[in-house]
């Protein structure tokens, strides 16, 4: 066993530790007092409400070039706010805050979707390894050890090469992939611990059938932790896709309205109107930031250490 | 000390070994299989056929593993479909700068991270503490590439103190000797070069070290906040020594174990942010070639590269056991 | 003059957003030069907060200290942290309760012996190391030149803890503090470790502050014995009365819940009812009076002072009656 691969494991199986030793109701009381947990619950309010109805407060149809923008488009100048468009137009003449908020919509798909993959598949396998246990468990999770020994941006991208040509499928498939081994080894962790546990064990004695114990016993108590690196991963599944898609590994389709292509298509004109890079970086940046914050502070609430 | 090294070598080969079949069966998951990948868009079902036959695809599939693993010991790694050179030309030739850019990063990051963590956690919850803890969290959600972008409008652009781009400038014409930019400007005593690729390396080497410095800020922290509730901190303050001493002898050291590992797991991630990085500043290391390879496609290249990360984490993992094995004894002796 | 002279003592933690907390509250007691004096207490007592605010080892944020702790006439609570750092392993040493957590493992066990004679005896690092070895083979421990090299994790427990008091003699304070040093340690070390304690400060001179739980420590080691609870000071006597015919009903009760082996057949422990978490605070009453078989109405009202008399201090309204059978004989 390598150290790094330990640390990384004890990472994952610290937090697993934390299953099902602290109320929810207990975190929540918790959380409510935290201003960093606030802040964090209230830029993802944001995110999600921003993101649903996006389609139908856009002032614009953020696919469609508009003339009044293509008229004023030269190489060295992109029209800037006028009436009727906010910010302005893009680089090929359609209405710059429109496809912001569009945008929104584009980064909750990605993210969510790679994020419930990851965690569905995770869950899969590490349910397995945590209910079965024994030579099950053990070969589940050597694999899972050799997948988190690879760079997760460099596997992401393996994994996106595999697609002949990019497409925003790929790019969700690519990232879940990189979080199953830490799904995978936390609901493993923390089913292991509630093995141990006293209910568990009482309800074991009393005869309750493996099946019950687990789905009635062991899962719902150790969700804590799951949901607390699904937080977690939204935040590095919306990053990593912005970066794939940086790299041209996403959509080829430049009309596409998605923060990390907007950024990296924009990149050529940040001279001419460096807004076009920055707000979409703003608001990925300003999404990470409120799950981190959120996923963070979710930690220290259910953390035992910390009750009081 | 060495036959601990030895021994860690060792167990480093069935890793190694698991990781080339990885490789392989992501090669044979191509999309028409290694021989459609070599072609590229030339590739037709009857090219195919023949190339796969000339590759010996048409053997069993162990038969071709061994092949497979013979042909990337000897360091045969094919040629790149982009250039025609073979790819360990290539990537020897790129090597170089992605190293002097990831250390410069690692260097920033370290020289940094250590002292302001430290910092931060004997101020805890005062101003200090918290102004850091809060920039550790931005740092991590702030993507590579958009700092990169940041920093070269800022500096490179708007305020004209560092180059945008490139590893040296055009007027300067440096001896190669190493590829390493700054170190071959000391070796041959051009000590315009070398300033010249230092002053290249500042903006890259701050984007790309940004996200470990975080990380490593907010271990620091944490790991000395754990030591200076130890026991033998308290011990060595009831023997009456100087804060000094203690600090540097008791906590830091001991601080360091966790602080070692997380240097080595952002070390492992450089290469993927490296990626980002030079995309962004032109760099022209194995980021660059690996950035080309995806668009193109160009699967000997990507494959070479993907084993090389590996061979590189589990170096960068050899490097931390033995450094947890300078600063624990408890390791040495297990 | 008294070695140690501790007046009012006084600590009070307060965290933010938190009620204050009392964990020390008004303790007095002196420590003659080479004498032994016991703190004893259930945990949660005080005793360790008050043994680690003599030292000025509490943590800087977070709590109150006040009240006078004169080691030689000096009040040590006014002194610069600087001048404290200088007493520190040179007058008062201390030892602790958990021997491997309390040794640094990532460092010799000769370096964290030299580090205190390099600090407060300005010894060379080659001579400290000569000393240190000497100091390590007084105390027990077999082969000392190769254990100079060795670390934590190669020691034994008990060897550990007899490192620690290496350590904590190396300086030869006139006060050493002991904070439950054998809890940590097997039945059959923890009596080795007590008979090395008690040879050392009888050779050395050394007075002894002996903070435990266990009245069978006590009872072998120590001169004069102060009993805390709720962080007060109960009852004060020397070791012989204190064992012989204990007046407060909470030292008493502390005595008759302990078995013995020569006690007649059939005769039941009698345990303290409660916990100390049920203690109220002093300022409303007697705080053992919730767990108090003799407890009147005025021990919730009125809270009892402590008393001197000729043989003892006492703070009770209804002690335990003189005569009722105690429960231990007092070693020699």
């Amino acid at each position: 066993m390598t150290s790094l691969l330990k640390r990384k494991r004890a990472r994952v199986d610290a937090l697993a530790e934390s299953a099902g030793t602290s109320l929810a109701a207990d975190a929540v009381k918790r959380m409510l007092r935290s201003p960093v947990a606030l802040l964090g619950a209230f830029l993802v309010l944001l995110f999600l409400v921003l993101a649903i109805v996006a389609p139908f407060i856009a002032p614009k149809d953020p696919y469609q070039r508009y003339p009044e923008l293509l008229a004023e488009l030269r190489p060295d100048f992109i029209p800037g706010a006028q009436p009727g468009f906010l910010l302005g137009g893009d680089e090929l003449g359609r209405d710059f805050f429109s496809r912001l908020l569009v945008g929104a919509q584009q980064s909750l798909v990605v993210g969510v979707g790679a994020t419930l993959i990851g965690l569905v598949l995770g869950m899969i396998i590490g349910g397995l390894a945590g209910a079965f246990g024994g030579w099950v468990d053990s070969w589940l999770m050597r694999f899972t050890d050799i997948m988190l020994s690879i760079p997760s941006l460099l596997l992401a991208i393996s994994i996106a090469a595999l697609a002949s040509r990019g497409s925003q499928t790929t790019v969700i498939i690519a990232v879940a992939v990189t979080t199953v081994p830490i799904f995978a080894r936390l609901l493993r962790g923390a089913m292991l611990a509630q093995r141990h546990s006293d209910h568990v064990l009482a309800a074991t004695a009393l005869g309750v059938r493996r099946r019950t114990v687990v789905f009635r016993h062991m899962l719902p108590n150790s969700l804590g932790p799951v949901i607390v690196q699904a937080t977690l991963t939204l935040a590095t599944a919306i990053i990593e896709a912005a970066s794939l898609s940086f790299l041209g590994l996403g959509d080829p389709d430049p009309s596409r309205a998605e923060w990390g292509l907007m950024l990296g298509n924009s990149q050529r004109y940040i001279d001419v109107k460096p807004e076009l890079a920055f707000y979409p970086a703003v608001a990925i940046i300003i999404v990470a930031l409120g799950f981190t914050l959120l996923g963070e502070s979710l930690r220290e609430a259910l953390d035992p250490k910390n009750r009081r | 000390m060495l036959r601990f090294i030895v021994r860690r070598l060792l167990q480093a080969i069935p890793t190694l070994l698991i990781l080339s079949l990885l490789v392989f069966v992501w090669l044979r998951s191509l999309p028409g299989g290694p021989s459609g990948a070599l072609l590229g868009d030339k590739a037709t079902p009857e090219k195919i056929e023949a190339l796969n036959k000339v590759l010996g695809l048409d053997q069993p599939i162990y038969i071709q593993y061994f092949k497979f693993l013979g042909r990337i010991l000897s360091g045969d790694f094919g040629s790149s479909l982009i250039s025609g050179e073979p790819v360990v030309a290539e990537i020897g030739r790129a090597l170089p700068a992605t190293i002097e850019l990831s250390l410069a990063a690692l260097l920033f990051a370290v020289v940094l991270g250590i002292p302001l963590g430290y910092l931060a956690a004997s101020h805890r919850g005062r101003f200090l503490d918290n102004s850091t803890v809060i920039g550790t969290l931005v740092g991590v959600a702030v993507p590579v590439f958009f700092l990169g972008i940041l920093l070269k409008q800022l500096f490179a652009q708007d305020l004209a103190l560092f180059p945008p781009s490139g590893r040296q400038d055009v007027t300067i014409d440096p001896t190669h000797v190493t590829n390493f930019a700054v170190l071959d400007g000391l070796l041959t005593q051009e000590w315009d070069a070398a300033a010249d690729a230092l002053w290249h390396l500042v903006l890259p080497a701050v984007a790309l070290g940004t996200i470990p410095l975080a990380v490593i800020v907010r271990i620091t922290r944490a790991s000395v906040l754990d030591v200076l509730n130890e026991d033998f901190v308290r011990t060595a303050n009831a023997k009456g020594l100087q804060a000094q001493l203690i600090r540097r002898r008791h906590v830091l050291r001991n601080a360091m174990l966790p602080v070692s590992t997380t240097i080595g797991l952002q070390t492992g991630l450089l290469l993927g942010g490296a990626v980002l990085t030079e995309r962004v500043f032109v760099w022209g290391g194995l980021g660059s070639l690996l950035a080309q390879g995806i668009e193109r496609r160009d699967y000997p290249r990507l494959q070479a590269l993907l084993l090389l990360a590996a061979v590189v984490y589990v170096l960068v993992n050899l490097l931390v056991d033995i450094s947890y094995a300078i600063i624990d004894p408890r390791v040495r002796a297990s | 003059m008294a070695l140690l002279e501790v007046r009012d003592l006084r600590v009070v933690f307060q965290r933010r957003g938190t009620e204050p907390f009392t964990a020390v509250d008004g303790v007095s007691f002196d420590v003659d030069p080479g004498q032994t004096v016991g703190l004893v207490g259930e945990s949660g007592c005080g005793k360790s907060v008050t043994s680690l605010a003599i030292m000025g080892l509490l943590p800087s944020r977070g709590n109150k200290v006040s009240g006078q702790v004169r080691f030689e006439g000096t009040d040590l609570l006014t002194l610069s942290d600087k001048d404290m750092r200088d007493r520190r392993g040179r007058d008062l040493g201390m030892v602790f309760q958990d021997p491997l957590s309390s040794l640094n493992p990532v460092i010799p066990i000769g370096l964290q012996v030299t580090e205190v004679l390099e600090r407060h005896r300005g010894m060379s690092r080659k001579a400290a190391m000569v000393e240190a070895a000497d100091l390590l083979g007084r105390v027990g421990i077999p082969d000392p030149q190769r254990r100079l090299s060795e670390y934590p994790h190669q020691l034994s427990g008990g060897m550990r803890q007899r490192a620690l008091i290496a350590i904590a003699l190396a300086c030869r304070p006139r006060l050493l503090i002991a904070d439950e040093p054998t809890t940590a340690l097997d039945v059959t070390i923890q009596a080795q470790i007590l008979a090395l304690l008690k040879e050392l400060v009888r050779d050395t001179g050394t007075a002894l502050i002996m903070i435990t739980h266990d009245l069978g420590v006590v009872a072998g080691l120590c001169d004069e014995v102060n009993v805390l609870y709720g962080g007060r000071v109960v009852e004060k006597a020397a070791r012989y009365p204190l064992f012989a015919d204990p007046r407060h009903p909470y030292t008493h009760g502390l005595l008759a819940s302990i078995p013995r082996l020569d006690g007649a057949r059939g005769e039941k422990l009698v345990p303290i009812k409660g916990s100390v978490a049920d203690n109220i605070p002093w300022d409303h009453g007697c705080a053992f009076a919730p767990r108090c078989p003799n407890a009147l109405p005025v021990c919730r009202e009125v809270t009892p002072e402590l008393e001197a008399g000729d043989v003892r201090s006492l703070r009770c309204h209804n002690p335990v009656l003189p005569g009722t059978p105690a429960a231990q004989e007092v070693p020699a």
